[in-house]
């Protein structure tokens, strides 16, 4: 791969470029999962390709090819210098890329137990005693369970001497169970939702999850919603727990602060964003307990989002984005960074593939954990409605008015709770919602969730994100039930 | 003869099988198939009235299914030399052995007669990036001149879809899709328009960026109105993005998995009678190929006529279980969706965008929807907001641009709400496949937040 990326630098820097830059990955994934009792899909996915950008009189050009041979290579070199010539004819301004050092390094992600080494008979036993356990009770009429491991080698050259190999491994699992009776369907699902828990870790995260424990509870709770009163209608205190937390930061943080985003890159698709550059350093973003960073670091924690570079050999860093409230810091990149007075990106440039170019993507944006212990943030109020884990998620395309739904909640009195609650909802402005942040749990609640489809670019690119968070309360937000207006 | 694309020729796909059975055979295997997928895909990106990102993509994919008994399993690769087919299959091969049986897994299919449809475009599949910077350079062209800011999106590509297998199997189909899509924007209003078709000679981008341009321009400054249930007309990017949402639940396998909201009213009337949808590969305006993910040849059906839904896809996998035909809707084995369909043809009307909107004394007007979200999977309630291009009508004409607006509301209910229906063009959205649709006029559609601009 090493002299792979070698050939396919020199193929563009000897036609005269300002700038290149190649990554040259090999993939391998495994997804295996069961329905009621039996499996589902088995496969596995090899891919190996080179994507090579360029520089060239001020304007990007990127090609990308699985053809390895040396013509193959050479051909995609062209190509991408010729698509860069041609954006000449659309050009405004050169792009400018604030300095990196060169970097040489090689890392690898820690994996205790290499999920390929375990046997798929192995994988699929897990997931039917699950199915079993979730089919066992009464009322559960179709039971999902899956898993999912993947491993990234990559290999960044680029035209100012950054030799960087980085090795990722993923794995994630998670399942559902759905209740349906007259006219009524219902689902539960464990870790999280959408496929479950994710993270920069071997098959000991399978083993972590303790998956069969918590199967029995979830398939009663998801016969009991059946049963449930819907979410009452009005303003209550809120309570979310962590794993909803996360995409709470994901949509209404995460997204926001994308600085190319903020500059209109993606106005035509994923949308722009509240956040204009005014406003850096002055926003209240939220109440004064909220501390959110974007982190990279290994330090952070095993997440989605942690790498030692980025897709522009970018070295990790930790950006602090909420301090005290306060908006302070957008993610950047080599070519946006001096449009908010930096002299050097922040790294969050990550691309889904060596197919893709890479974007500004969320690294692990997370909310730091605070000082309350649970039993203040449940017991803080007389009544307050819990929500945990996402079943919807919608926000407008500057990413200010939101409606999230959750799968269940709990009326909670006086710190209990006190009856099952079913269809949850609720909405609001993103500033003002996080200026109600009264209350969040300490750092034995917080967890770092993976979101392993996040979705961004044309062409579209689905990217892992990490968020972490503990529960946390919010005052008279909007609550109701999944229901048309 | 029919098209062929130089990504991966015929040939090629045959030579691939080959080395797969060969490789198969020295684990005693004899069924193997192999599911191709190549793409070619260039696309001119530009914001701020500039190319901004300007990428062309190439990969050739094998998928490598191997049965061993009632055991299958699936591996996939783009490394297309004999080792890498070998490693693939030994790989498919493991992975189905290691594998429960599924006891109604159908046999491998075996030659059936070849689907057809004629999708390719040589002049796409070689469309230079210069031509594409020149269509993107006079649609900025176009913003500019009217004082607005352009961002979007000149897509060239063409792609192969081929099947083939150790019993004589062999599907081959080849086409290309060009894309347009823009986005103006003023101080406080935007536009949008979108189209795609096989031939990007049948794309006129100009008249896009200018339907783009004048919603930009006639919803600037917009009025903030009040939620509430309005009489909405939907262009047909907004019908799709909406409808678009339902068709994974038209599944016999989902509803026998009782996850579809079809489930215990399968054969009612659900909708107006004014509504009348098919499952068309071959229709004129649709894209894709003419075969399913095991290779049957799709055949049309009829999925609601006047209001009830008629016909149901069925895959191999579930005419097998409940003795019925399989109509060519499957997804590659193995699976758990079973089949749904993909070609979706909403049947139109007679009034055009103009009439309904002159018809009209009170109601709103949406150039698309966003974000759009189930959240009552039973009742199809949907959530989402307006974007880029929401106008107030009253009394027959376009007031003014609004700010844009959140719905809540159920699928159902907005299908039997429906008072008219224009034509039926092909259209693309950003949230739904691309469909052939006509727009719609609907009763009470309901808005439950207004956003701030």
């Amino acid at each position: 791969m090493r002299d792979l990326a070698a050939k396919a630098l020199e193929a563009a820097t000897r036609r005269g470029v300002g700038y290149a830059d190649v990554r040259v990955e090999e993939a391998w994934e495994r997804h295996v999962s069961t329905k009621n009792g039996r499996p589902g899909h088995v496969g596995s996915y090899t891919s190996e390709g080179a994507g090579i950008r360029v520089l060239v009189d001020g304007c990007w050009g990127f090609a990308a090819t699985d053809d390895l041979s040396t013509k193959g290579i050479d051909r995609a070199a062209a190509l991408a210098i010729e698509i860069a010539r041609a954006g000449q004819l659309a050009r405004k301004s050169d792009v400018r890329l604030v300095p990196e050092p060169a970097h040489v390094a090689v890392w690898c992600s820690d994996c205790r137990v290499d999920p390929f080494s375990i046997p798929v008979e192995q994988n699929l036993a897990l997931l039917l005693r699950v199915d079993a356990e979730l089919r066992r009770v009464r009322g559960v009429t179709m039971a999902e369970a899956s898993m999912a491991f993947v491993r990234r080698r990559q290999v960044f050259v680029n035209s100012e001497g950054s030799r960087i190999e980085q090795t990722r491994t993923t794995s994630g699992a998670g399942y559902t169970a759905y209740a349906y009776r007259d006219g009524g369907l219902q689902k539960r699902s464990y870790p999280n939702s959408f496929g479950g828990q994710h993270q920069l870790k071997g098959y000991e995260l399978i083993e972590e999850l303790n998956l069969e424990g918590n199967a029995g509870r979830v398939a009663e709770e998801a016969v009991a919603l059946l049963s449930a009163d819907p979410c009452p209608e009005g303003e209550f205190d809120l309570i979310l727990d962590s794993s909803q937390l996360g995409l709470q930061i994901h949509e209404s943080i995460g997204h926001p602060i994308e600085l190319d985003r903020v500059l209109g890159a993606e106005a035509n698709y994923a949308g722009m964003s509240f956040l204009t550059l005014d406003q850096l350093g002055r926003l209240q973003y939220g109440s004064e307990i909220v501390n959110v960073v974007c982190d990279a670091r290994v330090e952070h924690g095993p997440g989605l989002g942690t790498f030692t570079f980025d897709d522009e050999g970018v070295a990790a860093q930790r950006t602090e984005i909420i301090r005290d409230g306060r908006f302070v810091g957008y993610m950047t990149s080599r070519e946006t960074a001096a449009a908010v007075g930096a002299a050097r990106s922040n790294g969050t440039m990550r691309a889904e593939n060596w197919a893709r170019l890479p974007l500004i993507r969320m690294t692990n944006v997370s909310l730091l954990p605070g000082r309350q212990t649970l039993e203040e943030v449940f017991g803080g109020v007389d009544h307050a409605i819990y929500m945990e884990t996402n079943r919807s998620w919608s926000i407008d395309d500057k990413r200010y008015q939101f409606q999230f739904g959750c799968e269940i909640a709990w009326e909670i009195r006086n710190g209990r709770r006190v009856r099952m609650l079913r269809d949850p909802v609720y909405s609001g402005i993103s500033t003002a919602f996080w200026n109600r942040c009264e209350a969040i749990a300490g750092a034995e609640h917080w967890t770092l969730w993976g979101v392993p489809n996040c979705g961004k670019g044309q062409p579209e690119q689905v990217m892992g994100t990490g968020h972490g968070a503990s529960p946390a309360r919010f005052r008279k937000i909007r609550t109701g039930a999944a229901d048309a207006g | 003869m029919p098209a062929e694309s130089e990504l991966l020729p015929r040939k090629r796909c045959e030579e691939i099988l080959l080395a797969a059975q060969t490789a198969a055979f020295r684990h005693g295997v004899e069924d193997v198939e192999v599911y191709f997928h190549a793409s070619s895909e260039s696309l001119t990106r530009f914001a701020n009235n500039a190319i901004h990102q300007n990428v062309s993509e190439r990969s050739v994919v094998a998928s490598i299914r191997a049965v061993a008994g009632q055991r299958t399993a699936r591996a996939s690769t783009n490394r297309l030399t004999r080792e890498g087919v070998q490693a693939a299959v030994d790989e498919a091969v493991a992975l189905a052995r290691a594998s429960e049986p599924l006891p109604d897994l159908p046999e491998m299919l075996g030659p059936v007669e070849a689907a057809r449809v004629e999708r390719w475009d040589e002049a796409t599949a070689h469309c230079a990036p210069v031509e594409r910077a020149r269509r993107v350079a006079e649609a900025v062209g176009i913003a500019q001149a009217a004082g607005l800011t352009a961002a979007g999106i000149f897509a060239t590509e063409e792609t192969v879809e081929a099947i083939l297998n150790s019993r004589g199997l062999a599907q081959y189909h080849c086409e290309t899709m060009a894309t347009f899509s823009m986005t103006a924007m003023g101080a406080d209003s935007s536009g949008w328009a979108k189209s795609s078709a096989t031939a990007a000679g049948h794309l006129n981008t100009a008249q896009l960026a200018e339907r783009a341009v004048r919603k930009a321009r006639l919803s600037a400054k917009p009025k903030r109105i009040d939620p509430g249930a309005y009489t909405v007309i939907l262009e047909p990017s907004a019908v799709l993005d909406l409808v678009g949402q339902m068709f994974p639940d038209f599944s016999l396998t989902a509803i026998e998995d009782q996850r579809s909201f079809l489930k215990d009213r399968e054969w009612d009337r659900l909708f107006a009678p004014e509504i009348t949808i098919y499952d068309d590969a071959g229709f004129p305006l649709q894209s894709g190929a003419p075969f399913d993910g095991e290779g049957l040849p799709r055949r049309a059906l009829t999925l609601v006529r006047s209001g009830c839904v008629v016909e149901l896809p069925c895959s191999r996998q579930m005419a097998l279980k409940k003795g019925l035909d399989p109509t060519g809707h499957g997804f590659p084995l193995p699976n758990e969706q079973g089949e749904a369909p993909v070609n979706i043809v909403i049947a139109g009307g007679k009034t055009c965008l103009n009439e309904m909107i002159a018809s009209t004394a009170h109601g709103i007007l949406l150039t698309r929807v966003w974000y759009v979200r189930e959240t009552d999977p039973y009742e199809k309630t949907l959530t989402g907001m307006t974007r880029d291009g929401t106008f107030l009508i009253r009394d027959g004409e376009i007031a003014c641009g609004v700010r844009n607006l959140r719905f809540n509301e159920s699928l159902i209910r907005m299908l039997r709400s429906v008072e008219l229906l224009s034509p039926s063009v092909r259209a693309s959205g950003e949230e739904a496949f691309d469909m052939v649709a006509p727009a719609m006029k609907v009763r009470d559609f309901p808005f439950t937040e207004v956003t701030e601009y």
